[in-house]
């Protein structure tokens, strides 16, 4: 019976975005709706395909659910692919403008590229590998099936909905001008949708778990898509200037809109990039390992002070601007009090290899994992330093931001989530192991180089030109025109961009790597890999 | 520490998930004092500084520190060490400002300053402009409206064709497409470009010359060298301010493009505009006063 709802809702939204395709007021829009007319046509013939056939309801409520876990593995590397090579070609961009070709101009020049990449590693990349490893570490560690039938499969062709119609916006200029949530109201509301949805399937898996208590790697997870959640949709409240064009108008103005902004920019890499990647790293780390988590106090209470405390740090990236100085102050001091909750994660998960760390000599899954945590624990220490007012100042606006959020991007988010793949594709496909360690041991080197390079140029070209910013002589006159910074800068643009060549040519190993495995690996013998949910 | 924690002895809480377990170690001392010290720091930093928001204001912190305040101090530090070279440099006339060498060096650096804040977005950091653009070079001895210290003056503060100011420099180049033939406007072209090497077609520059007499000499004079009251350019010295060859001048000749200057008498105060002329003067075009 619930098909038939389905086909009802399903029609009514293709039909009504081809009727948006066609009387809409801008080509961003009208190309959005097509995306969003074949993902409801689509959606409705698959759906009317397996109206009234067989359902093997027992059968399947036996077993883990698992093929949205491996869409999302696909879907996760590809991705992947696709934000890094963006963003290696925009930081040539920036080194060579000329890359910025006339006739694409308007569509492939920086200003359109930049949020495509940001957008791509953080949410498509980082975001699938965050709903496929929430989904398979939620069942394991439930014991149970996913909840909500195969809800679970919607949520993830809706949100590669949300990231296409996304990035079809960044292309043709839709946007609503905030980082990290550029897209416009449209893409705004189908996020909400869907995040609402996948929310459903997670707390709904959680409540009929098996086991009594609940993992630590599932608060995590949990506390990530109930904040993502409320940070989405306050930072996006803005009103349609009409239902066929994409623009639409914020509801909050000047220094309180930058504060919203802020608030929620600093909490998508608090909740996005920290708290649902810990979850990973709580799972993936002692599983790879075989050794038990190091300390549950130290993960309860780093879990509770880390979500607490995150939240009220936003303000340190409107230091010296038109904030009060008080909403500074207290944006300073959370942040640097959230030095040591971060910190909880990282100790959490290196000393959870005590007793184990030969394992690091043989396990390059492992090594990737373990660097991962050493990136994580370096860049939640400079954060904090960072938000410092007078570090502030000299950091501010350069290129040390870029280099601290790279180090934390490539070296927590990408490692992990690499050694998540390496860790799941073997299970998922039921192969006996990855097609081959050499080519994991490859991508780790030319990953940390390339992070290296990145984050040692970044580091270099910022400090600099903070210092070139403020610097002026004895009767108080600046000594620098902008320009002149920016010259002075390109060397470290060109090593900052082979830096990206080598963690992009490490993702491809990986990509071809885990496809081999699917393909040449030898088959695990047992059928016991999908374990019943008993 | 991690001797104790190598131990295998440690309890594990008993739950297991997935084959997952959990020791049951205490914190780190280290990490749990760092942690409270932190808290402590916090709290007294922000007693010391302006926090916590309060029914009508926020605490403003014993130490009574404000950005803007501070901000202030600093710009009124050095507004103070400069105020009795500023008040010379925007009294004495223009031309005694390079007399004095110490007024000069303190007008160079400071006018380089204002430069590099103000002029750069257009023309360069080095000075040099953009040719193609419309940006005119200061660094040689062409200039459209003259290169005197006076003349330099007065375009900066006036501006250039802007609506702003009612003393603006203005001339207006009119769009020969809706003057001319297209054949006319070709051979003018050809005349223009042979005024200082090559035309593109020799045999359009004698009847060239006719349509230029009649049609451009009233303002880039009879030979060509351009007027400076009207901000007529010198056609002669192949320094083109819209680029050089056929294409580009017939483009101007056509549908002129008119460059417009912001007047900075309302953005910088007498002595930084002062400063910025000297600077531009000393740049290498600059002219003896008339």
């Amino acid at each position: 019976m619930a098909n038939y709802y389905k086909l009802i809702v399903m029609g009514l939204m293709t039909l009504l975005a081809m009727i948006a395709a066609n009387y809409g007021r801008d080509a961003a829009y009208q190309a959005q709706a097509l995306v969003v007319m074949l993902f409801a046509a689509t959606a409705f013939i698959v759906t009317l395909r397996n109206t009234d056939e067989p359902v093997l309801v027992a059968v399947r409520e036996q077993t883990y659910f698992d093929d949205v876990v491996r869409y999302g593995v696909i879907a996760t590397a590809l991705w992947g692919i696709v934000g890094f090579l963006m963003g290696t070609f925009i930081a040539f961009q920036l080194a060579f403008p000329a890359l910025n070709f006339a006739w694409a101009d308007g569509l492939a020049n920086f200003g359109r590229l930049r949020p495509l990449h940001t957008s791509a590693v953080i949410f498509a990349f980082g975001g699938n590998a965050l709903i496929a490893t929430s989904f398979y570490v939620v069942q394991r560690t439930s014991a149970a099936r996913l909840w909500g039938g195969n809800l679970a499969i919607w949520v993830f062709w809706g949100y590669q909905l949300v990231i296409l119609t996304a990035a079809i916006g960044y292309l043709f200029g839709a946007t609503q001008s905030k980082e990290y949530a550029e897209p416009e109201w449209f893409t705004d509301w189908l996020l909400t949708i869907v995040w609402l949805a996948y929310l459903a399937v997670f707390l709904g898996t959680i409540m009929r778990r098996k086991e009594k208590h609940i993992y630590v790697a599932n608060w995590f997870y949990l506390s990530f898509i109930v904040t993502v959640a409320m940070l989405h949709v306050f930072n996006n409240i803005s009103i349609p200037v009409s239902l066929l064009g994409s623009k639409s108008v914020q509801v909050f103005a000047g220094v309180q809109d930058a504060m919203t902004q802020w608030w929620y920019g600093h909490n998508a890499v608090g909740f996005f990039l920290t708290a649902g990647f810990l979850g990973m790293m709580y799972y993936f780390i002692p599983k790879q390992a075989e050794r038990p988590v190091y300390s549950y106090k130290l993960s309860i209470i780093h879990f509770w002070a880390l979500i607490f405390i995150y939240i009220w740090a936003g303000p340190h990236h409107l230091h010296y601007t038109a904030l009060p100085d008080w909403a500074a102050t207290l944006g300073m001091a959370f942040s640097v009090v959230l030095w040591m909750p971060s910190w909880g994660g990282m100790i959490n998960g290196l000393m959870t290899l005590s007793g184990a760390w030969d394992k690091l000599r043989t396990d390059p899954i492992l090594r990737m994992l373990v660097i991962s945590v050493g990136f994580y624990g370096m860049s939640t220490f400079e954060g904090p330093m960072m938000s410092i007012r007078a570090v502030n100042s000299l950091s501010h606006y350069t290129d040390w931001t870029i280099g601290h959020v790279h180090s934390g991007a490539l070296g927590w988010n990408g490692m992990i989530t690499f050694g998540a793949l390496y860790f799941l594709v073997p299970r998922l496909w039921n192969r006996e192991r990855l097609y081959s360690l050499n080519a994991v041991s490859w991508h780790f080197w030319l990953a940390t180089i390339g992070i290296v390079l990145y984050a040692a140029a970044m580091w270099v070209t910022g400090i600099m030109e903070g210092l070139m910013w403020r610097e002026v002589d004895a009767n108080g006159f600046l000594v620098n025109s902008f320009a002149d910074t920016v010259a002075a800068k390109f060397p470290m643009y060109v090593v900052r961009g082979l830096g990206g060549v080598l963690y992009l040519a490490g993702a491809v190993i990986m990509c071809w790597n885990l496809w081999m495995t699917v393909k040449r690996s030898p088959a695990l013998q047992s059928a016991t890999l999908v374990q019943p949910a008993e | 520490m991690s001797k104790k924690n190598n131990k295998t002895d440690v309890p594990t809480t008993g739950h297991s998930w997935d084959g997952i377990e959990e020791f049951d170690n205490p914190m780190p001392r280290w990490w749990l004092w760092t942690f409270y010290a932190c808290i402590v720091w916090a709290i007294g930093y922000t007693i010391a500084f302006p926090a916590w928001p309060l029914l009508r204001q926020a605490t403003p912190g014993v130490l009574g520190y404000a950005t803007r305040a501070e901000v202030q101090k600093d710009i009124e530090t050095v507004e103070l060490a400069n105020a009795t070279i500023n008040e010379t440099l925007s009294t004495v006339a223009l031309a005694d400002i390079s007399a004095d060498a110490d007024l000069r060096a303190y007008a160079t650096n400071k006018g380089a300053a204002v430069f590099r804040t103000w002029c750069a977005q257009c023309h360069g950091s080095g000075a040099a402009g953009v040719q193609a653009n419309g940006y005119p070079n200061l660094l040689d001895n062409d200039w459209l409206w003259g290169g005197s210290i006076e003349d330099i003056h007065t375009s900066i503060s006036h501006g250039i064709r802007n609506t702003q100011d009612q003393d603006t420099r203005f001339s207006e180049m009119p769009a020969f497409a809706d003057i001319l033939e297209p054949n006319d406007i070709n051979a003018v072209v050809n005349y223009v470009m042979s005024l200082s090497g090559d035309a593109k077609d020799a045999t359009q520059i004698d009847y060239g010359a006719t349509v230029f007499l009649d049609n451009c000499s009233a303002c880039h004079a009879e030979d060509g060298s351009g007027d400076r009251n009207q901000g007529a350019p010198n056609l002669t010295d192949a320094i083109w301010l819209y680029g050089s060859g056929y294409d580009n001048i017939l483009a101007q000749v056509t549908q002129a493009r008119n460059g417009v200057m912001p007047n900075w008498n309302t953005r910088l105060d007498e002595a930084e505009i002062r400063a910025v002329a000297t600077y531009v003067h000393s740049l290498g075009g600059g002219e003896a006063s008339k």
